[in-house]
């Protein structure tokens, strides 16, 4: 009896150990997507009017919204634009920063500082490099005798040009990930590798990229949650244009929000984009955890 | 012989320097085919360094390392033919035991089938033939070891080297496993070169023991050597325990005496200002009345098999051990007795071995304060029973 009331009051002091995280998790978190939930199945109140419950109207107009497609397909390039290639830089940096190399302090802070500028500021940098007449990359394929692109004036260019950026902004924030990683795999597993003659290659394919793999499932889930989550930029760059050419899922949101006052439009490409990104990690997580080893 | 050649390992004045600090100073040896080598030292001496630069893992400063006919000084580890079982045993987290074992016949293009035959030898061999699916993770320590011995015997290069291997392990597995190795290296009548910090280590499974001291090799001999002949006064006290007791002399009026004890007259005058080193065991302590040097019992501990007792002869400390239980209680007082073969001396400015005699002083009653037979002690100088005197 004397037991059961003291594992009652262990559980009533778990519970209240949880209460904090609890209740800041649920104010800011759940109940704005049950709100987001509910707000995308009204149209929304003109003139003071109570907003009108429609059902299921607002994604039936999602589907039909052209717009809406072309931004989705973009943002799918746009993923599939910086991750794979800011993995792949991350990783390389990593490995070129984790050898022996005269200055590595300076190379890795270089590597790094992309990540700490804020994306504003970022954005404002690559605006200068890719204005069309004064822009750094043009003057420098002038002196080549290379007329160069309208960075982000052309519709076919301006998506590559924004992808380019991104995964300068990133890849140095992953690399710290896989350094920190690197770090943690003991220096005599390769020297045991090479004592077999195992070359370079064979021994990052066979030791060191299984044991990243931790390090890759989390860094992937971070990238795309960026790529879905990060539109700063497109603000500075393009807002979007030319012709939503660079349009991606978040910004054409906040146009709907707050260009166009289509809050409830909003909602609902919001529901469809936490329905995506769920999808999406949990394939990953169930998929790839079962081929990661963990330590 | 030709068939043997390959593992034949000798150094040349091979040195390791760390931004001017010598790790490794002119060591020179050579290490025969079948061989059992330990290279023995306190730690920061440069016996894993040594090693690492005959593995290759490390860049030699000056100096050449030959294996068989072949100067491998700046050839990379895997082409060298050695394997190496590390410390921390460096085994592959994320593979399974099979995959670990066969991981270098892999590296080295070995066809499947043949991998497979070999496997199934080595664990067998190590006795892993159950473990084989099983993580590193899941493995006991003393598991471990043996995918990382079964790693470098699947190899079949002729030479391997040890890095402290056991220290990772408790006392008892630390015994089953010295003796394990001991016999698998006889049976695949490998070359082996073991570092370690262990004196028991070295002086069980060594055929030679190379000592080591801030870089440099203090002695090189078998364990038999290092135990009876010791070469420096670091050699003596390395080996043994409790570690040989090491006295300063002063000069007495019969002969070198220990410090704080000038009634009895252990050595000619000419060891004094030397140390002398006697082992525990060699001690014999004989009663107050007896002939010998005069000591005071401190304590005691008994430690199953055998006792060992501190001392005090003048200002010195000795410690002697006796087999048994030996209670000395109630009496404190007594006299030292030793064979004059089982004294050492050594210099005292640099510890080298010298070539001295001492006297057979427990044979005759000499060692007193009377002036009678202080005299006979004297007489005794140059005067040894025949056969000792080398």
């Amino acid at each position: 009896m004397a037991k059961r009331t003291s594992d009652r009051r262990m559980q009533v002091y778990g519970a209240l150990l949880l209460l904090p995280a609890a209740v800041l998790l649920g104010t800011f978190a759940y109940l704005p997507t049950v709100a987001t939930l509910i707000n995308s199945l009204f149209l929304p109140g003109f003139r003071g009017s109570p907003p009108e419950f429609v059902g299921l109207e607002n994604y039936a107009l999602l589907i039909e919204d052209r717009t809406f497609w072309k931004v989705a397909r973009n943002n799918l390039i746009y993923a599939l634009g910086t991750i794979p290639t800011a993995i792949a830089l991350a990783l390389g940096m990593a490995l070129f920063v984790n050898g022996r190399l005269p200055g590595r302090g300076l190379v890795r802070m270089a590597y790094f500082t992309p990540t700490i500028l804020p994306m504003i500021a970022a954005a404002n940098i690559w605006m200068f490099f890719y204005a069309p007449q004064i822009g750094l990359f043009n003057n420098l394929l002038g002196a080549l005798g290379v007329t160069g692109p309208n960075w982000l004036g052309d519709p076919s260019v301006a998506l590559t040009s924004v992808i380019a950026m991104a995964v300068w902004k990133e890849a140095g924030f992953f690399m710290i990930f896989y350094l920190a990683a690197l770090q943690s795999i003991p220096p005599e597993l390769e020297e045991a590798a090479n004592l077999e003659g195992t070359s370079r290659w064979s021994f990052f394919w066979r030791v060191t990229f299984p044991l990243l793999m931790p390090t890759t499932l989390f860094v992937l889930i971070n990238a795309l949650i960026n790529a879905v989550r990060v539109v700063d930029h497109l603000f500075i760059l393009t807002k979007g244009g030319p012709n939503n050419a660079t349009n991606l899922l978040l910004y054409y949101v906040y146009e709907n929000a707050f260009s166009f006052f289509d809050r409830t439009y909003a909602a609902t490409i919001t529901v469809i984009i936490l329905l995506v990104l769920a999808v999406v990690a949990t394939v990953k997580f169930t998929v790839l955890d079962r081929r990661t080893h963990y330590q | 012989m030709t068939d043997n050649n390959n593992k034949r390992i000798r150094l040349e004045g091979v040195s390791k320097v760390w931004r001017d600090v010598p790790a490794v100073d002119q060591a020179s040896f050579e290490v025969m085919p079948g061989e059992f080598v330990i290279l023995l030292g306190p730690s920061g001496c440069g016996k894993s360094t040594t090693l690492r630069m005959i593995a290759g893992l490390e860049r030699v400063s000056a100096g050449r390392i030959h294996i068989g006919e072949r100067e491998v000084t700046s050839m990379p580890p895997g082409d060298r033919g050695i394997s190496m079982v590390f410390q921390s045993y460096a085994l592959f987290p994320h593979l399974n035991v099979a995959d670990n074992i066969v991981f270098g016949l892999r590296s080295r293009k070995v066809p499947k089938p043949e991998r497979q035959v070999r496997l199934d030898k080595v664990a067998r061999l190590v006795g892993l033939e159950n473990y084989l699916d099983r993580k590193p993770a899941q493995l006991s320590g003393g598991q471990r070891q043996r995918v990382a011995l079964a790693r470098a015997i699947i190899s079949e290069h002729p030479i391997c080297l040890m890095d402290e291997p056991l220290s990772n392990l408790d006392a008892r597995l630390r015994g089953e496993m010295r003796r394990e190795i001991k016999s698998l290296q006889q049976r695949l009548g490998m070359t082996v070169i073991y570092v370690t910090h262990d004196q028991v280590e070295a002086m069980s499974m060594g055929d030679r023991v190379i000592l080591m001291q801030d870089g440099r090799i203090v002695q090189d001999g078998t364990p038999g050597d290092l135990y009876n002949h010791p070469a420096t006064a670091f050699a003596a006290s390395f080996i043994g325990s409790p570690a040989m007791n090491l006295v300063p002399l002063v000069a007495s009026r019969d002969g070198a005496a220990i410090e704080g004890e000038p009634r009895c007259a252990i050595a000619p005058h000419r060891a004094a200002g030397c140390q002398l080193g006697i082992r525990p065991e060699d001690i014999h302590i004989e009663p107050a009345e007896a002939a010998g040097v005069p000591a005071e019992v401190l304590d005691e501990e008994y430690l199953g098999a055998d006792t060992i007792i501190r001392l005090r002869v003048g200002k010195q400390e000795l410690r002697a051990r006796l087999p048994g239980v030996m209670s000395l209680s109630g009496e404190r007082s007594c006299r030292l007795q030793w064979t004059p073969k089982a004294a050492h001396f050594f210099a005292s400015e640099d510890g080298r071995r010298l070539d001295l005699q001492g006297y057979d002083f427990a044979a005759a009653r000499g060692c007193d304060s009377r002036e009678d037979e202080a005299q006979t002690s004297t007489a005794h100088d140059g005067n040894y029973p025949p056969g000792v005197n080398r």
